[in-house]
């Protein structure tokens, strides 16, 4: 346990006290949210078919099952399609809406982003219900692109704070330097300006696919048994079967979730994406 | 020369967004207003009735049971996130800033199923707490955690706490430390200087934080339908049980309808209960 060091060498018994009663309750809400993957872990190795603890065998057949599961892998496939429609469509759509919202004035405009934004407020069962109803009174049956409108409209303020924010660090003198050096306003923006934009696209879109592969509650609405996503299987699975699959399929995707962060925090700086993203 | 150079492209697509997003959020405004049609799909005619069965006592628990599980939820995801973004913004260790930083983060990204699912092996009666508590010889039979409200708000701690963390250390990262310094070189120890510099300045971002945990535990729906287990309702369960069960969707959209009336105002509250404490940090 590290206490800031200007502390220690001030080393006043009182701050020494609190530094500790500090760092304690920070290290007892890491186990509090480290808590529930590490039993979900041990459990997913557990011989019985039933769960209980502590598991008395162990055993590594839930994950077989877990990838050998008809419904598992066809999630997976679905949830693949479903957001890299999702993902990509809410990247242009948002892109291009940020930087009219950064760059212009418009009729509209904060109407447009108050709409936009609003799925961050709306609960996802009322959006999910929203668009199962919409797609009933237009005759509709519930494929794919249903699925996908409904993830773009999710996904894309996600994707739109992300681009905004990168349009509002880049430095507008670059811009500015390849207007006067004769580039018409397209060529500036394909040379110049999309080029500095890639970490704040890159991050927006990966944001936009990981949250629309994971959404629940919505897609519990408007999917149907051919089009299900990874989580409405598993969700479906719980409620027919109480072995360890599931908790073999969690490790595995908190396993790839926590790497794929950590990649990201590594080359994107996950604080600077995150630090923004308070609403005012 | 065109000053725009480009917006209709920009701004076309977005407006079709926008459009499809304001469409579903119509037609479930519309569904409200109509009545119930056993055994069809389609709804009759325009009524009030499904508001006013809004007022029956058992719905009424239901609305008053969700704010409370809400509010019960924002404040202690508040108690239990404020020594973690408060570390995570301090500490000048870059390995445990990361190492903070992506355990507070990584449980968003998860998705709700699987994290419900975890506390259900925690909480369970044949499930970890109580093995160890047994284990230990504390306890003969199992303390029942599973369908109830303890159960319940447990994992909605758990479920909003990233959010809670990061508009918490957004707040706590604008925070000018000078203000600080100022307070304990006037003798000002390091309680009181956190208690009047650091908590009131911070004090947007735990009116944000709130508000948004608030209306993000409104939104859950998979940890109250699994860990509740019918015995425990809130408004989401209900609106998918009437919509799947009984297919009554005039009376689950006019149930959804009142629920964001309910999140709107207070978001609403928020934010002018935001604006003057924005002023305290201001100057």
């Amino acid at each position: 346990m590290s206490a800031p060091r200007k502390r220690l060498i001030s080393a006043k018994a009182g701050e020494r006290i609190l530094a500790i009663a500090g760092w304690s309750a920070v290290w007892l809400v890491v186990a509090f949210i480290i808590l529930p993957a590490v039993v979900v872990g041990i459990s997913a190795f557990n011989d019985r078919a039933i769960l209980s603890f502590p598991p008395q065998a162990w055993s590594t057949r839930w994950f077989a099952r877990a990838f050998s599961y008809r419904d598992f892998s066809e999630g997976f496939r679905n949830g693949l399609i479903i957001t890299a429609f999702a993902s990509s469509i809410a990247l242009v759509v948002g892109a291009g809406f940020a930087f009219a919202l950064d760059r212009y004035s418009f009729r509209g405009k904060m109407a447009l982003e108050a709409v936009l934004t609003s799925p961050l407020v709306i609960p996802h069962f009322t959006i999910g219900l929203g668009f199962l109803i919409l797609a009933a009174q237009i005759h509709a049956t519930r494929t794919f692109a249903l699925v996908i409108v409904c993830h773009v409209v999710l996904v894309l303020p996600f994707v739109m704070r992300s681009v905004y924010v990168s349009l509002r660090n880049l430095d507008s003198r670059l811009e500015l330097a390849a207007a006067s050096l004769g580039a018409r306003p397209g060529r500036a923006l394909f040379t110049v300006t999309l080029p500095l934009l890639i970490p704040g696209l890159f991050s927006g879109w990966l944001f936009a696919a990981i949250l629309s592969f994971n959404e629940f509650t919505a897609s519990l609405f408007v999917t149907a048994q051919a089009t299900q996503t990874l989580p409405v299987a598993m969700y479906n699975y719980v409620r027919e079967y109480a072995d360890p699959t599931l908790a073999a399929l969690s490790v595995i995707y908190i396993v790839v979730t926590a790497l794929v962060l950590t990649i990201a925090n590594a080359f994107l700086g996950l604080g600077k994406v995150l630090n923004v993203e308070h609403v005012r | 020369m065109n000053k725009r150079p480009f917006l209709a492209l920009f701004v076309a697509p977005a407006t079709l967004a926008a459009i499809a997003s304001a469409a579903a959020l119509a037609a479930i405004l519309q569904y409200a207003f109509r009545a119930y049609v056993p055994g069809s799909l389609n709804p009759g005619g325009l009524t009030l009735d499904n508001f006013f069965a809004l007022l029956r006592p058992l719905y009424a628990q239901v609305f008053i049971q969700t704010v409370w599980i809400c509010l019960l939820t924002a404040l202690i995801t508040l108690v239990v996130a404020y020594p973690l973004a408060y570390a995570l913004v301090r500490t000048r260790n870059v390995t445990l800033k990361s190492f903070l930083l992506i355990t507070a983060v990584t449980p968003l990204f998860l998705g709700e199923v699987v994290r419900t699912y975890s506390w259900i092996i925690v909480l369970g009666n044949t499930g970890f707490i109580n093995s160890v508590l047994k284990g230990l010889g504390l306890i003969d039979r199992p303390i029942q955690m599973m369908f109830t409200t303890f159960g319940v708000v447990t994992a909605l701690v758990h479920v909003t706490l990233p959010v809670m963390v990061i508009m918490l250390s957004a707040a706590l990262s604008h925070i000018d430390r000078d203000y600080e310094k100022a307070a304990t070189s006037l003798g000002a120890g390091p309680v009181k200087a956190f208690l009047t510099v650091t908590l009131p300045l911070s004090m947007p971002g735990v009116v944000a934080g709130v508000s948004t945990a608030f209306a993000w535990t409104f939104s859950a729906f998979a940890t109250p339908q699994m860990i509740g287990g019918g015995k425990v309702s809130m408004i989401s369960t209900l609106v998918y049980q009437l919509g799947f069960a009984s297919f009554n969707f005039p009376f689950a959209a006019a149930l959804s309808v009142t629920g964001l009336a309910l999140t709107f105002a207070v978001l609403a509250m928020a934010k002018q209960a935001i604006k003057p404490l924005e002023k305290i940090g201001a100057h």
